[in-house]
């Protein structure tokens, strides 16, 4: 690790201990381990090169899948050319669940599904962006926009009857047979990525205007239906 | 022919049966009956879904001359030299091996009191309930000078196959520096940034191969589909090739000579070296044929696109007169679930939901920069209403239209898979 982050995660610290706990900006330090988990594939700090995955310096503020030199997966750079762009939302988005926000991405990582951990690891991060400044003000730390998805919605028990005949809508561009010619796979996701992807872009949290308007005008049974549906399909 | 003779004896039964009791599986002689005329979108997809979904219960054929279908879709593609005339015919074999019973033969009649389907071929074929996805003919005397005769010397490629390889075939031979004409159709046609679509993909054919040709596109419309995408993508991919003349400059007042290669507009006499003329449509033939047009059109019910004026005949895609969807093969694939879950229902009583449309249409302007155009419908007691919609912004990074390219080709694929199995 470079020095100037050691002094960096000292000063955050002070923060940390003095306004953060209030504001909820997550630890560094708790962050640096559960970083442990994403190392493996992400390199971080001095002379951080792509591997497995490419390396996380200067991540804020970038658009998803704008390295030159790394080959990403298309889903990642469908994503990227529609406009995300990685800020603390978005990363503990993606972090949450990377297939639900990026269908296909090659990042073969189940997500971080407690909350703290996302934050304390975007805290982390965080001290690897130089643009914009580490400063409280600045982003990432204002305030992310809660993707969570209410419980009830989740807990919801699909149609695969009513799932099957909307589906056909899905169906004119994405192949039942589960084939991918520019168009992701959605056949056999599990029913909360199904559901969490139809949300996203139903609250216009994940780009793609085709999408937004098909899922702008479906339900949350309309959706549980089709995951239901879909969930079952044979590829 | 594949028509089995026991359907002929059968049909006077069934035919009582399913008046007395329209709910009910028609009588004891056999399944109810779908006839479908027209093997593309619209009919290809409203056949495999009703077979598909029905595992059986319904007797589903379909009637469509062609043995090779060439999508509409796409067939700009392959006059810019994107696709191979291969990679846009798709065969019925898929529809065959789904349970749908495929005769290749033309539709010459509809005999609505005995319910039944003339064919060219001779003999007929009995149905229940009869969808008709004829897609577009031609308004006869729209283009003055023009008429089907005159499609060898001037193209109107808008129905795709072999209008479309003699289509680039006369543009392949152009002499260097010559003209390429268009006249393109008045409102409503088939695929509304078709003609513009097109008009990129000659430019980009010419600037490979002939980069001082010129284009004219002569237009009875003041406005067009994408216009303000296609205008912005002309003047950055192609600058001083295109000149489009809108009906404010007399686009509309037109005529042509296909046996001295001339092109009047306004007047204003050109010689020209290809001339495409995509005339005014209307519904294709049978549809008139069967009595259930009203002018060029069919008027349907936007809640199952049954006719207004026959409760057993449907009619989907570009030939229906529905409402706000444009005619396209998206909306075509569309209206035909909507349609097979109403017909399925009528016929053996499953479930009914509501009807949703919806279509977006991909365009290629140039290598990598595609644009689209979408929305979302739903059925009112007067037409199919729009809901929602988006279209592609002008200035948009080319990694954003690439992305849009690239999804077109995944709805290609989609679709087609979608429609013929």
């Amino acid at each position: 690790m470079a020095r100037r982050n050691i002094l960096s995660i000292l000063l955050s610290a002070v923060v940390l201990c003095t306004a953060a706990a209030a504001d909820d900006f997550g630890d560094p330090e708790a962050g640096e381990k559960v970083y442990k988990q994403c190392k493996s594939c992400h390199q971080l700090g001095e002379g951080a090169k792509h591997r497995i995955g490419p390396h996380l310096n200067g991540i804020f503020g970038r658009q998803a899948a704008s390295h030159e030199g790394f080959r990403y997966s298309k889903a990642l750079v469908r994503v990227g050319a529609g406009g995300l762009e990685w800020h603390a939302d978005t990363l503990d988005t993606f972090l949450e669940n990377p297939r639900a926000m990026a269908s296909g991405t090659r990042m073969s990582f189940k997500g971080l599904k407690d909350a703290e951990d996302r934050l304390n690891v975007i805290a982390y991060l965080r001290q690897f962006s130089d643009n914009p400044a580490d400063i409280p003000e600045a982003d990432p730390t204002a305030t992310a926009t809660d993707h969570n998805l209410d419980p009830a919605i989740l807990a919801l028990k699909g149609d695969p009857e009513y799932g099957a005949y909307l589906s056909s809508e899905c169906t004119t561009c994405h192949q039942a047979t589960g084939g991918d010619d520019g168009i992701p796979s959605i056949v056999l996701w599990p029913e909360e990525d199904f559901v969490i992807a139809m949300h996203a872009y139903k609250n216009k949290d994940r780009p793609n205007p085709v999408m937004q308007m098909m899922a702008g005008r479906l339900n949350a049974e309309e959706i549980a239906a089709l995951a239901a549906y879909f969930a079952t399909l044979e590829e | 022919m594949t028509l089995n003779r026991r359907k002929f004896i059968g049909s006077t039964a069934a035919v009582a049966a399913v008046l007395s009791a329209p709910m009910v599986k028609a009588g004891g002689h056999g399944k109810p009956r779908v006839v479908v005329v027209g093997g593309g979108a619209g009919g290809a997809t409203a056949a495999r879904y009703i077979a598909k979904d029905s595992k059986g219960e319904i007797d589903v054929t379909l009637i469509e001359p062609t043995r090779m279908y060439y999508t509409c879709f796409f067939s700009n593609l392959y006059l810019g030299g994107f696709k191979e005339i291969s990679d846009i015919g798709h065969t019925y074999g898929g529809l065959a091996a789904g349970g749908v019973n495929v005769v290749h033969d033309w539709a010459v009649g509809v005999d609505r009191d005995a319910k039944t389907v003339a064919l060219a071929g001779g003999g007929s074929v009995p149905y229940d309930k009869l969808i008709l996805s004829p897609g577009i003919d031609f308004v006869d005397g729209a283009v003055e000078g023009w008429d089907l005769s005159a499609q060898n010397a001037m193209p109107h490629a808008y129905k795709a196959g072999s209008q479309s390889e003699l289509l680039k075939a006369q543009l392949k031979a152009m002499p260097q520096g010559g003209t390429f004409a268009m006249v393109a159709p008045p409102n409503p046609y088939r695929c509304p940034p078709g003609p513009y679509e097109r008009v990129s993909m000659v430019a980009h054919f010419l600037k490979q191969n002939n980069p001082t040709a010129k284009i004219i596109v002569a237009d009875p419309k003041e406005k067009f589909s994408k216009m303000a995408l296609f205008q912005e993508g002309w003047n950055n991919h192609y600058a001083g090739m295109v000149d489009w003349v809108g009906s404010d400059f007399g686009g509309g007042e037109v005529s042509v000579d296909p046996g001295a290669m001339t092109l009047t507009i306004d007047g204003e006499v050109t010689n020209v070296d290809v001339c495409n003329v995509i005339p005014a449509m209307k519904a294709g033939r049978i549809a008139e044929l069967a009595g259930v047009t009203d002018g060029n059109w069919a008027p349907v019910n936007a809640a199952d696109m049954s006719t207004k004026a026959d409760a057993d005949i449907y009619v989907l895609g570009d030939a229906s007169q529905q409402g706000d969807m444009p005619k396209s093969g998206f909306s075509a694939n569309s209206q035909a679930k909507v349609c097979a879950n109403a017909v399925r229902g009528a016929l053996t009583g499953s479930k009914v939901f509501p009807a949703k449309f919806s279509n977006t249409c991909w365009s290629l302007i140039a290598p990598n920069d595609g644009v689209k155009v979408g929305a979302t419908y739903e059925a009112t007691q007067e037409k199919i209403a729009k809901v929602d919609g988006f279209i592609s912004a002008t200035g948009e990074t080319s990694d954003v239209r690439k992305a849009t390219y690239e999804e077109s080709e995944g709805w290609y694929t989609g679709i087609t898979t979608d429609m013929m199995g």
